[in-house]
């Protein structure tokens, strides 16, 4: 089970500044491993948001995001107290999802 | 001041690259692993003429002009336009031209941040996909020097 993400919402006005921080290995599949083998490629391929369950963003990544992803969004018509869920999905099928209350 | 060849050759360029994605311009939503897949800006050239590309003023592409790690290099996307359909980010000499791919919608802004790998010094584009099918890019040179030698 990977780790939770660091997810942190402010409010200025009627927007909020999403800021998210993921922990994923990103592996990009070009790298190879001691023994010249190549190291197969395992990184985050869909990532999506809500806002109050909502759905407001989906992304799709290359394996060129780096290590341990950051993603800032800016989700308009939201106010303290809502709640921001993100999603993501890797290769390997694994998912995880968190939520924060914007404040 | 930019003349009217290189702006046409920079829009040729953009073109290949989102023709190589195969987000440009019918199979925009399906996911889409060609698109990550695409290569270089060879396989791009080939399939050029997918559309027309043209450099905006509106769009910008956020970025250092040096980055001392090509594993860190924060990378930002936005647009004052409405009615985006999709903000691309793309790294030109990447083994893999797309970085990220962001669908839009009505609530969130055009405006996204990623930190992105970089394997050596390229241009990067930020791309916009309008609804009505027209892409608009900005572009900016990223040095990655290596070594943190600092440059």
């Amino acid at each position: 089970m990977a780790d939770p993400m660091r997810i942190r919402a402010q409010v200025a006005g009627d927007k909020a500044t999403v800021r998210v921080l993921m922990s994923h290995e990103m592996e990009s599949g070009q790298r190879k491993d001691s023994a010249g083998n190549l190291v197969p490629a395992w990184h985050i391929t869909e990532v999506s948001a809500t806002h109050n369950g909502k759905p407001v963003l989906t992304a799709e990544w290359g394996p060129a995001v780096s290590k341990n992803p950051f993603l800032q969004f800016v989700v308009k018509g939201a106010k303290a107290g809502d709640k921001i869920g993100v999603t993501w999905k890797d290769t390997k099928g694994e998912t995880r999802t968190d939520e924060a209350t914007a404040s | 001041m930019q003349t009217r060849r290189e702006t046409l050759k920079h829009s040729a360029i953009v073109a290949g690259l989102l023709a190589t994605t195969g987000l440009f311009p019918q199979y925009a939503f399906a996911f889409n692993k060609t698109a990550f897949e695409a290569k270089s800006l060879a396989d791009v050239l080939k399939a050029l003429g997918a559309g027309a590309p043209v450099e905006s003023k509106d769009v910008t592409i956020g970025g250092p002009d040096i980055a001392e790690n090509g594993a860190v290099v924060p990378l930002t996307a936005s647009t004052s336009l409405p009615g985006v359909k999709q903000m691309l980010i793309l790294v030109e000499k990447n083994p893999a031209a797309l970085v990220a791919l962001y669908n839009m919608t009505d609530s969130v802004e055009a405006n996204f941040s990623t930190r992105s790998k970089m394997g050596q010094s390229s241009d990067v584009y930020a791309v916009a996909v309008m609804a009505d099918g027209r892409a608009l890019f900005a572009k900016k040179e990223v040095k990655v020097t290596l070594g943190g030698c600092g440059g």
